[in-house]
């Protein structure tokens, strides 16, 4: 018969007699559980921070560029050519099933004018349909109309950024504005989406009809042109099917010969952003299993003291047995002992663990996410680690002859 | 009745290549409540001769039986749970655990007999007590005297209400004047208690207060008296 709250009792004392050995082999599992923790809460805050940008950005968002030009055998970048019209955007709305939204935009940067402010600012020509698109709300005000982009009337919606630098705390809903000195209405202002994975100020833009950009801010080399085209596919799957609608529908229309190369290029951004979030997820397994090692380190500096322990003790082992302690009395009595302190050092881990992921975040400014899951995980892996190299020594000391121990000096 | 009986015990140590006989057929017969003293020069057997019969190692050949229970028979764990029940030892070295109390240096054998707490605890008051120790038990042994220590450790011996103690040369570290006290309370339970005493010395005065003396020369038995107690 074993008496478990008594065991732990003479473990506790054991361990209290060499407070300064007991301490430093907690160490190993402290850094141990510390680093698991931290690094979890670094992995897990990284892949936090990537899924809030693809949401930001939009979900299940197609974006369509214009081909490179060739000058004189010099290929130019994507975009450089322009080949997407409305015309196109209106086609893909009514021609691809697995699309959801389209919304074209011509952009380009104006200098913005309220009162005595001034801003530079991207000002993006698009349809009503953009907010859809990029899954953006309006913190104030309306949307502009269809009615708008069809007789391009001289409205605008402000982005947050916007609002601050040029009208401070004052409310901005049908105020004028002048972009390249003409007058613009504004009549709603973007809920804020904060940095887009790239680090862009998303809420630094102005949306105003695509038709008012292209004919009175920006100009366009043929009627009808724009620079991008945004899709937005009706769900994660509809996604490649719409990628190959809109590629076939844009080669028809654009007369493009079988053998000949895209005249434009769509982009699956959301597949982009779930590899990253992958190989987020990934490098988070990779920084915990590296953590882990140390964690087994520690564990390993347990079993070296419990084995100096069992051999300065063998005399008190002796000293058990023959009052009649059985064999299992004598390896729960070191097991326990090697749990209380790898259970002990999980404790301080974990504090250690969360204030280091803390100050990693404060001092780092790396968004850092400390899940209940790495805690549980960290602080049962500990108590496993106890049990398994507390086991050998126990072990051992189980197995010592009642006299020789008896007789050891 | 007998408590103890030894028949034709052998034991054989292997050291290197060499078979050393430590016991050459030993057979004795111990009742109920003898006080039994055991002399003889070192290596003369009676140490293997004690750690048999405390159930510390199992002969060679031969039969031992204690109340009746073959001894061979048993594993290790049963030993341990014959020597928590039957057996209380006294050694010369004391033998207490450091850094832990008298109390709970004589609570130990019913920590290992799954005694609940608090009954442990009066029993391990009433057993320092019993051997004048009353009000000692949160004394550590290292703030206690010789004498008190042994004095834990027969408490200690008692505890579980074994029928025997087993005591190996139990005033070999102490004066004249604490070896008659803690003789004193042998003898004490002894008769008082009926407990079965058999003692390992080889100071002729210590043995006197036993009623046999058994000695023990090269692994055998060469003289069985019984004495009157002085």
């Amino acid at each position: 018969m074993i008496n478990i709250p008594s065991t732990f009792r003479i473990s506790f004392r054991a361990l209290r007699v060499n407070k300064m050995r007991s301490a430093l082999t907690m160490l190993g599992i402290i850094i141990g559980v510390g680093a698991v923790i931290a690094m979890l809460a670094v992995g897990t805050g990284a892949s936090k921070k990537i899924a809030e940008q693809i949401s930001s950005m939009g979900s299940n968002l197609l974006i369509i560029l214009p081909g490179a030009t060739t000058a004189g055998g010099v290929r130019m970048g994507a975009g450089t050519q322009p080949t997407l019209t409305l015309g196109d955007a209106d086609a893909i709305q009514k021609e691809c099933p697995a699309v959801s939204d389209v919304a074209p935009v011509h952009n380009g940067v104006a200098q913005v004018i309220y009162g005595h402010q001034n801003w530079s600012t991207g000002v993006v020509g698009t349809t009503p349909s953009m907010l859809i698109v990029r899954d953006w709300t309006l913190a104030a005000g309306r949307n502009f109309t269809e009615q708008d982009v069809k007789s391009a009337t001289k409205v605008c919606l402000l982005g947050q950024s916007v609002v601050d630098n040029l009208f401070g705390d004052m409310d901005p809903i049908g105020q004028f504005i002048r972009i390249k000195n003409l007058p613009f209405t504004v009549i709603g202002v973007l809920a804020p989406k904060g940095q887009s994975a790239q680090g862009q100020d998303q809420d630094d833009t102005i949306l105003v009809p695509v038709t008012t950009a292209q004919k009175k801010l920006f100009g366009t080399s043929f009627p009808g042109m724009v620079r991008t085209i945004m899709v937005k596919a009706k769900s994660t799957e509809d996604l490649a099917p719409a990628e190959k609608q809109v590629n076939e529908l844009l080669r028809q229309r654009h007369h493009i010969g079988p053998k000949q190369e895209n005249d434009f290029t769509v982009r699956n951004l959301t597949q982009i952003m779930q590899t990253a979030e992958q190989s987020t997820k990934v490098m988070t397994l990779l920084l915990g299993a590296i953590a882990s090692v140390s964690l087994l380190v520690g564990g390993i500096g347990i079993m070296n003291i419990m084995l100096v322990s069992v051999t300065e003790r063998t005399r008190e082992i002796g000293i058990r047995m023959a009052i009649g302690a059985k064999t299992w009395d004598i390896r729960l009595q070191f097991i326990i002992e090697a749990l209380t302190l790898s259970l002990i050092g999980g404790v301080a881990g974990i504090i250690l663990g969360i204030s280091g992921s803390e100050l990693i975040s404060v001092f780092a400014g790396w968004s850092t996410v400390i899940s209940p899951l790495s805690i549980l995980l960290a602080f049962g892996f500990s108590g496993m680690v106890g049990i398994f190299f507390g086991f050998y020594p126990a072990y051992k000391a189980s197995l010592l002859d009642p006299i020789d121990a008896l007789r050891y000096e | 009745m007998a408590i103890i009986e030894a028949q034709e015990i052998t034991k054989v140590y292997r050291l290197g290549d060499i078979d050393v006989n430590a016991l050459g057929g030993v057979s004795l017969t111990i009742k109920e409540g003898e006080f039994l003293a055991v002399m003889g020069p070192s290596g003369s057997g009676k140490s293997t001769f004690m750690n048999i019969l405390g159930c510390l190692d199992k002969p060679t050949g031969g039969k031992y039986l204690l109340e009746n229970i073959d001894i061979g028979d048993l594993n290790r764990d049963e030993l341990a749970a014959i020597r928590n029940k039957k057996i209380g030892f006294v050694f010369q070295g004391f033998n207490l655990l450091p850094r832990t109390s008298a109390l709970e240096n004589v609570e130990l054998p019913m920590l290992y007999d799954g005694i609940p707490a608090k009954e442990r605890r009066e029993l391990a008051l009433k057993a320092l007590k019993n051997v004048g120790l009353e009000g000692r038990g949160d004394h550590h042994p290292n703030q206690l005297s010789g004498g008190q220590q042994q004095r834990v450790a027969i408490a200690r011996a008692l505890v579980n209400s074994a029928p025997i103690i087993l005591a190996d040369e139990p005033t070999g570290n102490l004066d004249t004047k604490t070896s008659a006290e803690i003789m004193e309370i042998l003898v004490k339970l002894n008769t008082q208690s009926n407990i079965t005493i058999i003692l390992v010395t080889h100071e002729t005065d210590i043995a006197a207060y036993s009623k046999r003396i058994i000695k023990f020369l090269d692994g055998l038995i060469i003289s069985d008296e019984q004495v009157g107690r002085s």
